[in-house]
């Protein structure tokens, strides 16, 4: 994703995500210049999966991307940390027990 | 540091110090730099000139090779060939993604290629004269490309060292076929075995100089090692592949044109002759024998390709006036 992708007369920036096989999920695989959703998804197929690397792809305008921001990490995931009772390996009692 | 600290907020603001510190950090940790981080206005600038330049050089690099399509000495061949071409456009447009990342849009790149302010890699200023070039330059000139590559997927740039994984899976396939193409004709006629040696001979020194100047005539390698862009210096690399292209040879049966080539017990190397950097710098600035050719071809293409992106760019707008809004429809989580 870009910090600026508003130019003049060029075509807008689409994000491409690839399945790799059925069972898994789409991941992201890079970006291209298209002008329309049915240009973005042939030259995603094109660029993206010219050796068999996907089974479905996706195109998403760039713009319609909404991400957190990278500079408030600290804060915005601050929830998650310090809270290793959330991991199973927190718990050591059961250690030995089968099957736990 | 907290003196250094204090001296970083005397002249940059808060956010730019507190940024300076986290992408220190990140380095120091071996981590990577994302597109949304603080970073250095040097290593933005530097980067960007980097992955565009290399960007630039696989899409010129089509051209040598694209010459040869129509000439492939067998309908297997030209798919092969069609598809490594294929295959420099994807590089090229993978490397331009990681560069916009850095903030110049895609046309403002393309624009510093097509009107000479930009380079790319000096190699594709020579010609592909013969079937067998196709060998030399898929061996050598991807063999020299891939040493120096394999240690950029490490980079400390995210994109680019994503852009240069899935560039160095394809490329090892660009490598084998050029050096069948070479085996083929060393174990052929005798007029075709000299073809090969001819491309070889041809190749040799210019595929050396791609790691670049004698590490100590290249200034900027220092500070792009410091950031973990380039993880081995120009020197080591080439030594690297030097020791990696002997063998080789040896197994194509033919020679390398270097006179003074010969492993050195001590070093654990091969040593070689010195490389013609007047050459190699008069290439850069225009004078090889392809420089212009290559320039007009691309200028050329470009412009020819204008009607095709203005009636892409017209049928999207009318589509997009036209359009219904889509129905909503779950497609998968």
């Amino acid at each position: 994703m870009t910090e600026n992708t508003s130019t003049s007369n060029a075509w807008p920036l689409w994000e491409v995500f690839v399945r790799a096989s059925r069972g898994l999920s789409h991941v992201h695989a890079g970006s291209l210049h298209a002008p329309d959703a049915t240009m973005a998804l042939r030259n995603a197929r094109d660029l993206y999966t010219r050796r068999n690397e996907g089974t479905s792809v996706w195109v998403v305008p760039a713009e319609a991307i909404a991400a957190s921001d990278p500079d408030s990490k600290g804060g915005f995931f601050e929830s998650a940390q310090g809270k290793s009772y959330r991991h199973a390996t927190y718990y050591q009692q059961s250690e030995g027990v089968p099957h736990l | 540091m907290a003196e250094n600290t204090t001296t970083l907020a005397a002249v940059a603001s808060e956010e730019d110090a507190a940024g300076q510190e986290n992408f220190d950090r990140l380095i120091a940790e071996d981590s990577r730099i994302e597109p949304r981080d603080w970073m250095p206005p040097a290593y933005r600038k530097s980067l960007t000139r980097q992955v565009s330049q290399h960007a630039h050089s696989e899409i010129i690099g089509m051209q040598p090779e694209a010459n040869w399509i129509t000439r492939a000495p067998s309908l297997k061949r030209k798919a092969i060939l069609m598809a490594k071409v294929q295959d420099e456009a994807g590089h090229g447009l993978y490397l331009y993604s990681a560069a916009e990342t850095l903030g110049t849009p895609r046309d403002v790149l393309n624009d510093q290629l097509l009107q000479g302010k930009a380079k790319y890699s000096s190699i594709f200023n020579y010609p592909a004269r013969t079937w067998a070039d196709m060998g030399a330059i898929g061996w050598l000139v991807d063999g020299a490309a891939i040493c120096n590559q394999v240690p950029l997927c490490r980079a400390s740039y995210g994109p680019y060292g994503r852009a240069m994984v899935r560039i160095c899976k394809e490329e090892s396939f660009h490598q084998r076929q050029g050096w069948e193409i070479l085996y083929s004709l060393s174990h052929g006629t005798p007029e075709q075995k000299q073809m090969a040696q001819d491309a070889v001979n041809r190749f040799y020194g210019p595929a050396l100089q791609m790691f670049g100047p004698p590490d100590e005539d290249s200034p900027n390698s220092k500070q792009s090692m410091a950031w973990k862009v380039k993880r081995f210096s120009n020197d080591e690399l080439r030594q690297r592949f030097v020791d990696m292209i002997v063998p080789q040879a040896e197994a194509l049966g033919l020679t390398l044109p270097d006179p003074d080539l010969k492993w050195n017990e001590e070093r654990g190397h091969y040593d070689f002759g010195e490389l013609d950097w007047d050459e190699f710098m008069s290439v850069i600035k225009g004078g090889g024998p392809m420089n212009v050719q290559r320039m007009a071809r691309r200028v050329q293409a470009h412009e020819d390709g204008a009607w095709v992106r203005e009636a892409a760019a017209a049928y999207a707008r009318r589509q997009a006036e036209q359009n219904q809004p889509a129905k909503t429809q779950l497609i998968g989580a």
